[in-house]
C-alpha cells in the first residue's frame, strides 16, 4: 500500500507540472479577467456568489476552470432562465467575446481545464473507428449511440448532440456538467476524446434516408410506429365507413 | 325534385321521368351505362316485371329514403374518387420512367414515387366506393335470424350409423394386430421431441456464478483495452467501462465481466467495513448487468449518483453499494473488489462475491 501510494505520488508528480502549464495559457490578459468579473458580478454571482464560491441556488465555480464556462454560457445553459431538474441548451446570452472573458475569470479563481484548442477537437483528424468503441460503451447510455439524447432520473435528460460543436463536446466530457460524468485527460486521453468527437460527427454526417428519423432506432422500431400510426388510421377508416347511417340519409 | 310524394316508401325516388312501367327492363350489366331513357340507378316500383320476385330489389319497402340530388353528388364524388384512382396509375407509370434506381438518394424517390402513386390509388379506389355504397346504394335495417347451430337428432343418429359402418368395412375392429401396430408406430412420435431437447446442449453447471475476475487481473478501459490508474482515474463524478485484461475481444466473457467504474469522493460512500475494503479511494466498481433481466445499468448521474437501468428504470444509489432506490431491480449491482497493484494499477481483488446479472432458476 505504501509503495502504491509512492508510485501514485510519483505519478501525480510527473503530471502536475503538465496540467499546470495548460492552465497557464488560459489565464489570458488581464483585460478578459476584468471584463469577466465585470459581467460575473452582473449575471452570475446572485447564484454562485460573489468570489464564485457558491451559494444555496448556485454551486462554486473556484476551479471548474474555463471549459466549464465556454460549455455552460456558450451553449446557453448559463445564465439559467429558471433553476429546475434540467438547464436546457438555449440562444447563449454572452457573445464570444464576453464568454471568453468570463471564463479567463473564472479560470483566475483556481485553475481548471482549459477551452480545448481547435486542432485538439478537429473530427477530421480523429479515429472514429476507436471514437465508436469508447463512445458506444461510456456514452450511449445516455446519450444514445447516435447521439439521440436520452431520459434520466426525476426530469433530467441527456440532451441530444446534434448540434453541438466539437468543442463543446471535449469540454463536456471534461467537466461534466449537470448529471454528466467526469471523462478526464488521464482517463480518456485527449486523443481519445478527438475520436468521439469524430465518431459523432461522422455519424451525424451518415445519411438516414427514409421517412422519420427517430433518431436512427432502426427499421424495427419505425416499422412500430408505422403499425401504430398506420393501423390507427385504418381504424378510423374502418369506424368512419361502417358507422351507422342516420335514419334517413 | 319530389322527396315528399314518395308514396309507397321504397328504395326508389320519383324521378323526372314518368313511371316506366310499360318498358321492358333489361338486365343491367356492371360496367354498362344505364339505359338511356332513365338516369334512375335502382329499380322503383315496377313490380309488373314478369316473374322477377326481386325486381323491387331485395327488400322491398323497407329502404330509407334518400333523395335523388344527394344520390347524384355521390355518383359524382365516387366517379370524381375512379377518375383520381387513374390518374395514380399513370403517374405510377410516369414515375417508374422518371426516377430511375441508382444510388441510396435516386432509389429513395423513386421509391415515393412508386409507393406515394400506389398509395393515391388504392386509397382513391376505397374512397370512390365508400362514396357509391353510403351515398348512392340503397341502405336497409335487415335482421336475418340465425338458424340453430345443432344438428337435429335423427341426423345425428343417421351420421353415427354411417361413420360406424365405415370403421367396420375399414377392418380398424376386426382385426386387432393392424390397431396395435398402428398404436405402436403412433405413440413414441409424440414423445420424439424429448430426445432432440438435448441439442440445447450441456447444463449450464457453474458458469452463471463466475466472471473471469481473478485476484490481480487488472481492469483494462472497455474499447481501448489499456490498463488504468487509480492516480489516472482522479476526477470525481468520473466513469468508465473496464473488462479483464485479456479478454477485451471476448464477447462472451465482457457480457459477465463487463464493470461500470466510478469514481466518488471517498467521504461520500456510505458502505460497510468490508464493502469499504472492496474500493480504492473512492473508486468503485459495479457489475454493468442489472439485477433484473441483464440490461447494461450504466446511466450514472454524478449529481445525485444514480445508476440507472435504461430498460425498466431501475434505479441504484452508487454511494450505498448500489442499493435498490426504485423499479423492480430485486438485488443491488453486485461490487467487484478492486485495489492497486504495485504499479498503481487498479486490479481486482477476487471475483464477484455473488453471481452477477438476473435470478435464475438454481441461484438460489
Amino acid at each position: 500500500m505504501l509503495l502504491a501510494l509512492a508510485v501514485i505520488g510519483v505519478v501525480y508528480a510527473a503530471l502536475s507540472p503538465e496540467t499546470g502549464r495548460a492552465e497557464a495559457t488560459v489565464s489570458a490578459s488581464v483585460k478578459d479577467v476584468t471584463e469577466g468579473k465585470r459581467l460575473f458580478d452582473q449575471s452570475c454571482a446572485s447564484c454562485h456568489g460573489l468570489n464564485a464560491e457558491g451559494t444555496k441556488t448556485g454551486p462554486s465555480l473556484i476551479g471548474v476552470g474555463a471549459a466549464a464556462v465556454d460549455f455552460q454560457v456558450g451553449t446557453g445553459r448559463m445564465p439559467a432562465a429558471n433553476p429546475g431538474a434540467q438547464m436546457p441548451r438555449k440562444r447563449p446570452v454572452f457573445d464570444d467575446q464576453q464568454t471568453k472573458a468570463l471564463a479567463a475569470y473564472v479560470a483566475s479563481l483556481g485553475g481548471g481545464p482549459a477551452i480545448p484548442s481547435k486542432e485538439q477537437v478537429d473530427p477530421a483528424t480523429g479515429d472514429a473507428a476507436l471514437g465508436q468503441s469508447l463512445f458506444i460503451t461510456n456514452c450511449a447510455q445516455c446519450h444514445n449511440f447516435a447521439g439521440g439524447g436520452g431520459a434520466l432520473t426525476g426530469g433530467k435528460k441527456a440532451p441530444d448532440l446534434h448540434e453541438t460543436t466539437p468543442s463543446h463536446i471535449y469540454s463536456a466530457m471534461i467537466t461534466g456538467p449537470q448529471a454528466m460524468p467526469v471523462f478526464n485527460d488521464t482517463t480518456v486521453t485527449p486523443e481519445q476524446k478527438r475520436a468521439i468527437i469524430a465518431y459523432i460527427v461522422e455519424t451525424r454526417e451518415e445519411p438516414n434516408p427514409g421517412g422519420f428519423g427517430l433518431d436512427r432506432l432502426g427499421p424495427v422500431s419505425e416499422g412500430l410506429v408505422g403499425w401504430v400510426v398506420g393501423l390507427g388510421l385504418i381504424v378510423a377508416a374502418a369506424v368512419w365507413i361502417t358507422a351507422k347511417q342516420r335514419e334517413n340519409d | 325534385m319530389t322527396d315528399n310524394d314518395n308514396t309507397n316508401g321504397s328504395a326508389g325516388v320519383p324521378g323526372e321521368e314518368p313511371a316506366d312501367g310499360a318498358e321492358t327492363r333489361r338486365p343491367r350489366v356492371i360496367g354498362t351505362p344505364p339505359p338511356a331513357e332513365s338516369h334512375r340507378l335502382l329499380s322503383t316500383d315496377t313490380p309488373e316485371t314478369d316473374g322477377d320476385p326481386y325486381a323491387a330489389g331485395p327488400y322491398p319497402g323497407m329502404a330509407h329514403e334518400r333523395s335523388e340530388e344527394r344520390i347524384r353528388s355521390g355518383v359524382r364524388w365516387a366517379a370524381l374518387f375512379f377518375v383520381i384512382a387513374f390518374l395514380g396509375s399513370v403517374a405510377f407509370v410516369a414515375g417508374y420512367v422518371i426516377f430511375q434506381v441508382g444510388d441510396l438518394w435516386q432509389t429513395k424517390w423513386s421509391n415515393m414515387a412508386l409507393g406515394g402513386s400506389l398509395t393515391v390509388i388504392l386509397l382513391a379506389i376505397a374512397s370512390g366506393m365508400t362514396m357509391w355504397v353510403r351515398r348512392v346504394m340503397p341502405h336497409y335495417d335487415v335482421v336475418d335470424e340465425r338458424h340453430p347451430l345443432p344438428s337435429e337428432q335423427p341426423e345425428k343418429q343417421d351420421f353415427g350409423k354411417f361413420f360406424m359402418a365405415g370403421a367396420k368395412e375399414s377392418g380398424f375392429t376386426r382385426y386387432p394386430l393392424l390397431r396395435r401396430t398402428l398404436m405402436l408406430a403412433m405413440a413414441p412420435l409424440g414423445l420424439l421431441p424429448l430426445v432432440l431437447l438435448r441439442d440445447l446442449g450441456p447444463l449450464p453447471e457453474k458458469k452463471l456464478r463466475h466472471t473471469d475476475w481473478k485476484k490481480g487481473t487488472k481492469l483494462v478501459v472497455d474499447g481501448t483495452g489499456e490498463p488504468l490508474r487509480a492516480a489516472d482515474f482522479s476526477s470525481p463524478g468520473g466513469i468508465i467501462t473496464v473488462v479483464p485484461e485479456g479478454k477485451e475481444h471476448d464477447l462472451d466473457s465482457i457480457a459477465k465481466s463487463t464493470v461500470l467504474l466510478i469514481k466518488l469522493r471517498p467521504e461520500e460512500l456510505e458502505l460497510t467495513e468490508e464493502q469499504m475494503n472492496w474500493t480504492y479511494d473512492g473508486i468503485i466498481a459495479y457489475s454493468k448487468i442489472c439485477t433484473h433481466v441483464g440490461c447494461p445499468a450504466a446511466l450514472y448521474e454524478q449529481s445525485t449518483h444514480r445508476i440507472l437501468c435504461p430498460c425498466h428504470q431501475s434505479t441504484f444509489d452508487a454511494r450505498k453499494a448500489a442499493k435498490v432506490t426504485f423499479g423492480p431491480a430485486a438485488r443491488p449491482l453486485p461490487m467487484l473488489p478492486i485495489t492497486v497493484d504495485a504499479e498503481g494499477y487498479l486490479v481486482a481483488q477476487s471475483d464477484f462475491h455473488e453471481p452477477v446479472g438476473p435470478s435464475f432458476w438454481e441461484r438460489g
